[in-house]
């Protein structure tokens, strides 16, 4: 009986697959097929084509065609499931995902919670101990975008302002680390709180005119100073140094020993690891606070939020600087990292991927950053064949998870109050 | 003096191509209130069927005007078809979403965009034929003022007539503002407006395309990246003239293109993209709404 209901649930699925979106089988054939051919032809001059206008050559690549026609063919039928999933679960998106249920699970039971966070902790802890310099390098560089990701996430996640220039706050940070190396051989632990206290203001300096932008506007005019930072940074030579870079940046120090290149990097993932605690327990604490409930509130409805007496400016100001301190922060312990910097790390696309972390992982969680960072960031290093499709494949991803999980891998949990309604006051309004 | 008017003149062909992208920027904007951020890259896949299509019409040994016209055709249609596509994909399943997930679905294809012609074609530098002959009677000009420039100010000016008249004159014109004025009042006399929506993209992808062939013939290379900026710099023009508004667009883009002129020989080249940037950051401070934007309050 069972077993009957079961294969019925699967032909249904099956048949709610296959014409998902139309009308019939025939039609979603026939629909696949047109997609599949106008992508064949929308990709043909660029996909199948090389031109060498130097060599007189021509180069024909008609297998790419097939491949893509084929992807698209089987892809639209995924594509318009998706599409029709998305349509049926509107109504009942508050829904949990599975992962989702089973971290509210533990989350909600002492005992599994501390288990887990016992075992985050020793796994964490035992790290570089028990894998090599290599893995622990990659993890210490994981751990710099946690860092990045929550910090863009206040800005983004928690008050809604897109920032596309984050990585400003970050090159200065790092050249703030860098250059007062060079020039006075200030330590890693003084400039650590400096580069987090230059973040802040430069953030409020840098938000106090634009703030008052509506959202796409506020998106292009951060991206445009995070060009012209990137490009002063290039293009002053007498101070930074230009596009060659300084090197040769201190690393820290333990108590005054120096430490072979294997501590140091130990002793790099052990900062890092405190930090990203850090930050994980400040951004916890803002996200509940007095300041983190206005940013939310802001972030759904600013006329409301205004009417209800929140200072605007007051507030947004706040998440811009306080999302930049993280980013100083994270920019120094870069610089001290990799003791080499240029602006060629300060790129557009190092905001597009730390913006993708925040989005992908879901906008305003905390959990979802740090698994937004895990896959974005350890899974690219893992699968080196693949690296030079790294951005490609953000780039489809940010769209694909826009169209149907705009919340991200592990949706941000609102706190909701319970209210226990009496009988006589729901009778009352009957 | 002739130095002065060499730059006005660079300033004026600069000018151009930004108008020919700011208008796709601007249209698309005036109608669903979106940042195009893949606009740029559609230009830049304009210029690069442009060279794929020149290149392959020279090997077979067409005469120069006819590699022009025909190369030109198939960047508009290759470009138009992206435009419509990435619409479809991209923004549409997005329509009622909150404003802040088109936009991002927006940087995502911009960025897939960019990284999908780096790998199927270079990341290196391509040399692009000159399509454009030199005139005879351009001889004695030929000190500040080239051909090319003269065949770029020009289409610019037919394209942006062109245009007002389309917009202005035609069916499709009008329905598309009415659409940029009211979207729910448009549907309901009867307007299709996904297909206003799908014609607005085909149209911005089309002069994009030929601005991007035209500059790609004009300075001789391009690679995958020129989309970019040259997308963020259309995107300043169109703000600078008022965001929805289609002559604030030619005018803007003729007022950014003629401060880069004068700023990056007079001043200094070394920061050439940094006055842009500048000059779209105090626009949008002191004046968001453009020179011919209209002051817009907020509804709730």
């Amino acid at each position: 009986m069972s077993n009957a209901s079961k294969t019925m649930a699967q032909q249904s699925f099956i048949g709610f697959f296959l014409s998902a979106g139309c009308d019939n089988f025939p039609q979603a054939l026939k629909r696949s097929f047109v997609a599949a051919l106008w992508f064949a032809f929308l990709t043909f001059p660029i996909m199948v084509i090389r031109v060498n206008t130097i060599e007189k050559t021509v180069a024909w690549h008609w297998d790419r065609m097939a491949y893509i026609a084929l992807a698209v063919f089987f892809g639209s039928f995924v594509w318009r499931w998706l599409l029709a999933r998305k349509e049926l679960k509107k109504d009942e998106s508050k829904e949990e995902s599975r992962v989702e249920s089973l971290l509210t699970k533990v989350q909600s039971n002492t005992v599994l919670k501390l288990i887990a966070l016992g075992a985050f902790a020793l796994v964490a802890a035992a790290f570089p101990q028990v894998f090599n310099l290599y893995q622990t390098n990659i993890m210490v560089s994981c751990l710099v975008y946690i860092v990045l990701g929550l910090g863009l996430n206040i800005v983004v996640g928690l008050a809604g302002l897109l920032d596309l220039g984050y990585v400003a706050f970050y090159a200065v940070g790092a050249y703030a680390y860098a250059l007062c190396n060079m020039h006075w051989g200030i330590g890693f632990w003084y400039m650590l709180p400096i580069g987090a206290v230059l973040g802040a203001l430069l953030g409020i300096i840098l938000g106090f005119p634009v703030l008052r932008l509506r959202g796409d506007y506020l998106a292009i005019v951060t991206l445009g100073f995070g060009e012209i930072i990137r490009l002063v940074l290039e293009n002053w030579g007498d101070v930074t140094m230009g596009p060659s870079g300084i090197s040769g940046i201190d690393r820290p120090a333990l108590f005054g020993m120096k430490i072979g290149v294997i501590g140091s990097t130990q002793y790099m993932y052990y900062i890092m690891l405190g930090l990203l605690v850090f930050t994980i327990f400040c951004v916890n604490r803002l996200q509940n606070s007095r300041i983190g409930r206005a940013w939310l509130a802001l972030r759904e409805d600013e006329i409301a939020c205004q009417a209800m007496g929140i200072d605007k400016m007051k507030t947004k100001l706040m998440a811009f600087s306080l999302g930049a301190t993280w980013a100083g922060m994270a920019g120094v312990v870069f610089a001290a990292k990799t003791s080499f910097i240029n602006p060629a790390s300060f790129t557009f696309w190092e905001s597009a991927i730390i913006l993708s972390i925040v989005v992908i992982g879901g906008m305003g969680s905390i959990r979802g950053v740090i698994a937004g960072a895990i896959i974005l960031i350890l899974l690219p290093e893992y699968l080196r064949d693949f690296a030079e499709f790294r951005m490609l494949l953000f780039g489809a991803i940010m769209v694909l998870v826009m169209v149907f999980r705009p919340q991200g891998l592990i949706s941000a949990k609102r706190k909701i109050y319970h209210y226990t309604v009496s009988k006589t006051a729901s009778a009352g309004n009957e | 003096m002739e130095y002065f008017l060499e730059l006005f003149l660079g300033g004026l062909t600069r000018g151009s191509i930004y108008a020919l992208i700011a208008l796709g920027y601007t249209m698309v904007y005036g109608i669903i209130e979106l940042i195009n951020f893949a606009h740029g890259e559609i230009y830049m896949i304009g210029a690069f069927t442009g060279l794929i299509v020149a290149g392959l019409l020279t090997m077979l040994g067409f005469p120069g005007i006819a590699i022009l016209a025909i190369a030109m055709v198939c960047a508009i249609v290759w470009a138009a078809a992206y435009g419509y596509t990435i619409e479809k994909v991209a923004y549409r399943p997005l329509r009622g979403a909150p404003r802040l997930s088109p936009l991002i679905s927006a940087i995502g294809m911009s960025i897939f965009l960019q990284n999908y012609v780096m790998l199927a074609q270079t990341s290196d530098f391509l040399p692009f034929p000159e399509l454009i002959p030199e005139f005879g009677f351009m001889k004695s000009m030929g000190s500040i003022m080239s051909s090319s420039e003269l065949v770029i100010i020009l289409a610019t000016i037919s394209s942006c007539v062109g245009l007002t008249l389309f917009i202005k004159f035609t069916k499709l014109g009008k329905a598309m503002r009415a659409t940029a004025q009211n979207r729910k009042m448009a549907m309901l006399v009867g307007i299709n407006v996904d297909m206003v929506i799908s014609a607005t993209f085909i149209i911005g992808s089309s002069l994009a395309a030929v601005g991007g062939v035209l500059i790609a013939s004009h300075i001789g290379q391009i690679n995958y990246y020129i989309g970019f900026i040259a997308g963020i710099k259309a995107f300043t023009a169109a703000v600078l003239g008022g965001i929805g508004s289609i002559p604030g667009a030619m005018l803007g883009a003729l007022v950014l293109g003629l401060t880069e002129a004068f700023a990056t020989g007079y001043v200094s080249s070394d920061y050439e993209d940094v006055f842009a940037f500048c000059l779209l950051v105090l626009i949008l401070i002191f004046r968001p709404s453009g020179i011919m934007g209209k002051e817009k309050t907020q509804k709730v």
